[in-house]
């Protein structure tokens, strides 16, 4: 008799995760990818992998303050359980990967090293070279492969998920998929499936992410009624390479080892950078960041890089927007063995070599915080109930999300090392309440009717695209235009009449894809009409995208409007400045009371997102102000202990909360 | 053999001259393009001709290729298919022939290939593996080779068990190069002991079966210069050497270590400057001491 059988969509870290896990319990696992596993987006990863370790330990580390960085860097807006559960996982992915034989960068003694990433103090980050990322890829990809060999784990690379199918009660049953050579489409019934299909850069146009990062198989999941939530929370990377096809990530370890950010104080300073000296530049976020340097969270690095360029007019270049990120004080030696993955690509790109002469770098889009909702079930001890059907499934029971794709850990903003984390443990954990789900779901009827009514809607879409006219709109030209869109109104600062305008544009380009023509119209190999179909699916993501950034009044993380933007406090007089960091903090409740809450969209049936906004369980770790560089920041900080030390003894009796 | 295609009617003719005009001007590049619609179908090239602009590689030619769909001569055709993926040398898609050498398609920047040869950029589909259509090849080769060495750590389960063995930094550096393979296929390609394998379905065939009968036909020919380099890699790690003897089985059964000639063509193209050739030798005196082993065993 035949096993359990799952469904894993997309095979980077959290989808190859969850497939070995899977075949380990017994459960046989068949693997979609639009390319070959190894080649999946999770490569392009550089820095590393953050976790407490014994030396942090040491140093007054341990799992709470790897979930309150994460909590506090991500302000607060993700559910604590989630996120606790993780932190307290750390050790042991890392531990789990070392024995993989991943090669970690190892001290003098053999232990493995560790590096500083933003937004925490410890040296939290295992890494190995600047090419962590492809690294942990491989490790996984070696189990998956030794599982294939063993016969449990079955993969489909090279095809496309084009929609779960759900049966009568609404239950996921399987999906569909297409095969991208032969072009033919398959039913897959399954017991469960999981989507492990990364972040949606292609929506921005030009990001930091790999060609198959369209975000169409959430979109899909999307269209059939699961749930996206906090879309309008993408991260902008500071650091990256412009360039004609794609912007290439700078990881932030060139900062953590030490590189350090500046522009010269003339604009445009004629001179070679090594030319000029220190007094005549600015290391601006050392200046305004005296704590973290230049290992700020990621949102601030990014928006401070973005108005030295464009508000203060201090682009190194003219024509073209950047900074100069400079690693030329630290020795060749330890720049090769600890970085070298990256400074190859920048070599590579730009015919620069930037161990002798400082990179020019500019944000670029990196990541998606949002992404499928998902459940959870949490414990008594403030974590998550292993096992538990309900982690990580959306809406639709049965259908899982992990890694990138799912909006869970990261909140307002992700801090460096941490999304490695997060793809692995979401793969690992939720293996065992997948397991458990098959009970109260009852096993799937392969034959039954639904995969066939699925599978004609599929072959009819495909043939409306084809059989289209001559001569109507190109879908290249359209994805380049949402592009440009999306990356003008709604990545690092946004207004909301821009919001608005953005939002009719992509409407307008959502009707005129309803005209697009293919050039290719065969059936072999059409690459022409997937990327058509998945540009169509781009649509609904940038419209949830846009209307959850407009409807949000407000600034958390990675989502800034100027509008409402709480400036510090800048009174030198003492009873001015508290008054004033007093009605600071006033403020800050009302807008937590408002704001501090999960945006959640449904597909409406006119093809507009429906946003509805979640209470977030902050039970473990109380909101408070993100006061990384604000000015003013000592005394807001005075105002707000008080204030908690004042809940904290009223704790008995009052529960915290929203806004608590 | 297949560049006889090219030029056999005065349309292409004409093609050439407005490519050598295009030469002289910096607004526009000339490219020519190897197409083939599907397996076993006749291949033929195709002329394009796109604006110029700095800091091009060869994948932006082809997505203005794909974006515009028209030949040099005004004619509306498919898209060119290509794979790539990351487009930063770190998914290995994108190997294919640029100026008739193999590399990937990211890190060929159309400067450099205009300074190497101005007339026009040639690209080709890698010549040892099937082409799938166009540049698209079927590299399932490469990652059955990884499962033919074994490459990977035998654990015992994903369960926690602490931490890995303790390696030391030397030990680090010398195993990070070799993982550092992309199975990108260039090292197969420029290998003169590696030739193409192409099996074709039989009519009738269940998929099972073609399959089997594919991988038996892997099975049979040479593993090549980056599932060598595996081997060793994985040999050289405290937990992975447990099986050590299982992975110089493969390598000296058929198509292993002994079909190398020592060309050293994988070291001279691999795109991660990965040391190959020393990986090779490590594993040609492995196989000697573990042939001699076996002797004195039997």
């Amino acid at each position: 008799m035949a096993g359990p059988r799952v469904l894993v969509i997309g095979g980077g870290l959290a989808g190859l995760s969850a497939t070995m896990r899977l075949a380990e319990l017994g459960v046989d696992v068949d693997l979609v990818s639009l390319v070959p596993v190894k080649r999946s987006h999770s490569a392009c990863a550089q820095g590393g992998i953050n976790s407490v370790n014994t030396q942090t330990r040491q140093q007054g580390d341990n799992e709470s303050k790897h979930f309150d960085d994460t909590v506090y860097g991500g302000d607060f807006l993700q559910h604590q359980p989630p996120v606790k559960e993780m932190a307290d996982w750390g050790p042991r992915v890392v531990d789990l990967l070392d024995r993989l034989g991943v090669p970690f960068n190892r001290t003098p003694e053999g232990f493995r090293d560790q590096r500083r990433f933003g937004g925490t103090l410890y040296k939290r980050t295992a890494f190995a070279g600047a090419t962590t990322g492809q690294q942990l890829l491989y490790a996984l990809d070696e189990q998956v492969r030794r599982w294939e060999v063993a016969g449990k784990v079955k993969k489909w690379e090279f095809w496309d998920f084009l929609q779960p199918v759900l049966d009568a009660s609404g239950r996921c049953r399987g999906a569909i998929c297409q095969d991208l050579v032969t072009m033919e489409f398959k039913a897959f019934p399954a017991d469960a499936v999981l989507v492990a299909s990364g972040g949606c850069g292609l929506v921005f146009g030009r990001s930091t992410m790999s060609m198959v990062c369209t975000g169409s198989a959430v979109s899909r999941c999307y269209a059939a009624g699961a749930n996206y939530a906090n879309g309008e929370f993408i991260q902008v990377h500071p650091t990256a390479i412009p360039g004609a096809d794609k912007l290439r990530l700078m990881s932030e370890s060139a900062r953590g080892e030490g590189g350090r950010v500046w522009v010269p104080r003339t604009p445009q300073d004629p001179r070679d950078p090594r030319d000029i000296p220190e007094s005549d530049r600015i290391y601006f976020l050392e200046e305004r960041y005296p704590k973290y340097g230049n290992l700020v969270p990621r949102d601030i690095a990014t928006r401070e890089i973005f108005n030295i360029c464009t508000n203060e007019g201090l682009s190194v270049e003219k024509d073209r927007l950047c900074v100069y990120l400079d690693l030329t004080h630290i020795p060749k030696e330890t720049l090769d063995r600890k970085l070298g993955g990256i400074l190859e690509i920048y070599e590579k790109f730009q015919g620069v070599d930037p161990r002798f002469v400082p990179m020019k770098i500019f944000p670029a889009v990196h990541y998606s915080m949002g992404g499928l909702w998902i459940d959870y079930e949490k414990s008594s001890t403030g974590g998550l109930v292993e096992g538990s059907p309900r982690n990580q499934q959306t809406n639709i029971p049965g259908l899982y999300a992990i890694g990138e794709c799912d909006y869970q850990y990261h909140g307002a903003n992700r801090l460096g090392a941490n999304s490695l984390l997060s793809c692995i443990f979401s793969g690992l954990f939720v293996a065992p309440g997948v397991v458990s789900s098959f009970d109260e779901a009852g096993p799937t009827d392969a034959s039954s009717s639904m995969f066939a009514e699925a599978l004609n809607v599929q072959q009819q879409r495909h043939a409306e695209l084809l059989n289209r006219p001559a001569g109507g709109e190109n879908p290249y030209d359209l994805h380049d235009e949402l592009g440009k869109v999306m990356t003008r109104a709604c990545t690092v600062v946004r207004h909301n009449d821009q919001l608005t305008e953005a939002y009719e544009t992509v409407c307008e380009l959502e009707r005129r894809w309803q005209r697009c023509s293919l050039s290719d119209t065969g059936s072999w190999t059409n690459q022409n009409v997937v990327f058509t179909k998945a540009l169509g699916d781009m649509f609904p993501l940038a419209k949830l995208i846009l209307k959850g950034a407009l409807q949000r009044d407000e600034c958390r993380g990675a989502h800034y409007k100027p509008e409402f933007a709480m400036p510090g406090v800048e009174a030198d007089d003492p009873a001015e400045r508290r008054r004033l960091a007093e009605e600071w903090c006033d403020r800050f409740e009302e807008n937590t009371r408002k704001w501090l809450k999960t945006t959640v969209a449904r597909h409406g049936e006119d093809g507009h997102p429906v946003l509805t906004y979640e209470d977030i369980d902050t039970s473990l770790i109380p909101p408070r102000p993100r006061l990384y560089g604000l000015v003013g920041g000592e005394v807001i900080e005075e105002v707000w202990k008080e204030r908690q030390q004042a809940r904290d003894r009223a704790a008995g009796t009052v529960t915290v909360g929203i806004g608590g | 053999m297949i560049r006889a295609v090219d030029g056999q009617d005065g349309k292409n003719g004409a093609a050439v001259a407005t490519g050598a005009s295009a030469k002289k001007s910096p607004e526009s590049l000339r490219v020519r393009v190897l197409r083939q619609d599907s397996p076993g179908r006749e291949s033929y090239w195709e002329c394009h001709v796109i604006p110029y602009e700095p800091n091009m590689n060869v994948i932006s030619v082809l997505q203005k290729i794909a974006a515009g769909s028209t030949t040099d001569d005004g004619r509306k055709v498919a898209p060119v298919a290509w794979d790539c993926n990351c487009l930063e040398e770190v998914c290995g898609s994108c190997t294919m022939l640029v100026n008739g050498r193999t590399r990937m398609a990211c890190t060929a920047l159309v400067d450099r290939l205009v300074e190497e040869q101005p007339e026009e950029i040639v690209l080709e589909p890698m010549s040892k593996f099937p082409v799938v259509r166009d540049l698209m090849v079927d590299r399932r080769r490469v990652f059955h080779s990884l499962q033919r060495v074994k490459a990977w750590v035998p654990i015992d389960g994903s369960y926690d068990q602490g931490p890995g063995p303790r390696i030391s930094p030397e030990e680090q550096e010398d195993a990070y190069p070799l993982a550092t393979c992309i199975s990108c296929g260039c090292c197969m390609e420029a290998c003169p002991q590696f030739t193409k394998v192409e099996v074709e379905r039989l009519a009738g065939e269940s998929e099972e079966a073609f399959e089997a009968r594919r991988k038996e036909a892997f099975d049979k020919n040479f593993l090549g210069a980056h599932a060598i380099s595996q081997a060793m890699l994985f040999n050289s790690h405290p937990t992975g050497k447990m099986i050590a003897d299982e992975r110089m089985e493969a390598l000296t059964d058929r198509g292993g270590i002994q079909m190398c000639g020592n060309a050293q063509n994988c070291v001279a193209v691999c795109p991660k400057s990965i040391p190959l050739t020393r990986s090779i030798a490590r594993a040609g005196r492995a196989a000697t001491l573990w042939a001699i082993r076996r002797f004195f065993d039997r």
